[in-house]
């Protein structure tokens, strides 16, 4: 009953909570326009959601959110200071194939944003069958380092948050 | 207190700017075009954020009222950020590299931009013409 009203509980609270921001005050009246549309989204577009994700542990999602938070902070430090010192021809840029444990699509849009994100990688595609992302570094002499940290830091993370 | 808070606006302003700066002079100084792709995800990431955050600061010490408004622009970038660096990827993946180019994905098969059949796999759950 409750899945048929709310298909998506947490679009739903996304969604007041960004109303609620939108409109940048308190008022009672607002809160009720927030609540009205945050399942009236969720009904209209529930067509183009057939599957919602599955969470295993979403308590740690703000714990993972903070990590890639500072490893924005790093990394876009190490970067400009490639960018603005490093002479052109010890750029070592490479690619990469990351093998996926994920299988959940949510979950490796999740991943391959914080690659993105993260300043010195880019991802850039998925094989055929959604098992490899290829990822681009601006600089890593050893592009097997980067692979590790992004299997160890990240997707070991997600695949606790997600089921 | 406002002495605090002007050091602080100021200190993240100048960061934004530098960081603003390095991604656009990264367009400029990097060698190729897939390279240079790196350049606006941090203008977009710590520049843009750095602003917004100093904006958060000035807001309830010197206008008076709390703003929640910084916290949306983050977000939508965010959201909107790594799909435009895909897409433009991709592009170049069409334009300037050649499967040869990149590393065989490592579970098989071809990357998708390259496969022949480049739509996702249709889900097997209902879609909306079937209710």
């Amino acid at each position: 009953m409750i899945r048929r009203i709310l298909p998506h509980p947490f679009m739903t609270l996304m969604l007041i909570a960004i109303w609620m921001m939108l409109v940048n005050r308190w008022a009672v009246g607002s809160l009720v326009f927030a609540i009205m549309l945050g399942i009236a989204i969720p009904l209209i577009t529930a067509p183009y959601w057939p599957d919602s994700a599955r969470y295993r542990r979403p308590g740690k999602i703000p714990a993972f959110l903070g990590i890639v938070v500072w490893d924005i902070i790093k990394a876009n430090i190490a970067v400009s200071r490639i960018v603005l010192f490093m002479p052109r021809d010890q750029l070592r840029p490479a690619w990469i194939s990351i093998p996926l444990e994920l299988t959940q699509p949510e979950a490796i849009s999740a991943l391959a944003a914080t690659i993105t994100l993260t300043p010195g990688t880019v991802s850039c595609d998925l094989s055929e069958d959604g098992g490899s992302l290829l990822v681009h570094c601006l600089h890593a002499p050893e592009p097997q380092d980067v692979l590790d940290e992004i299997k160890t830091r990240y997707e070991s993370r997600l695949k606790e948050i997600f089921a | 207190m406002e002495l605090i808070a002007e050091i602080v606006v100021t200190f993240l302003l100048l960061c934004g700017a530098y960081f603003g700066f390095v991604g656009s002079y990264s367009l400029v100084r990097l060698p190729d075009s897939m390279m240079r792709l790196h350049g606006p995800t941090k203008s977009a990431t710590l520049g843009v954020g750095s602003v917004l955050v100093a904006s958060l600061v000035w807001m309830p010490v010197f206008g008076g009222i709390v703003s929640w408004h910084e916290l949306l622009i983050p977000l939508f970038l965010f959201l909107t950020a790594p799909l435009t660096g895909n897409f433009i990827a991709k592009a170049i993946m069409h334009l300037s590299l050649r499967p040869e180019d990149l590393p065989k994905p490592t579970t098989g098969g071809t990357w998708r931009t390259y496969g022949h059949d480049s739509r996702p796999p249709v889900p097997e759950t209902e879609g909306p013409n079937e209710k």
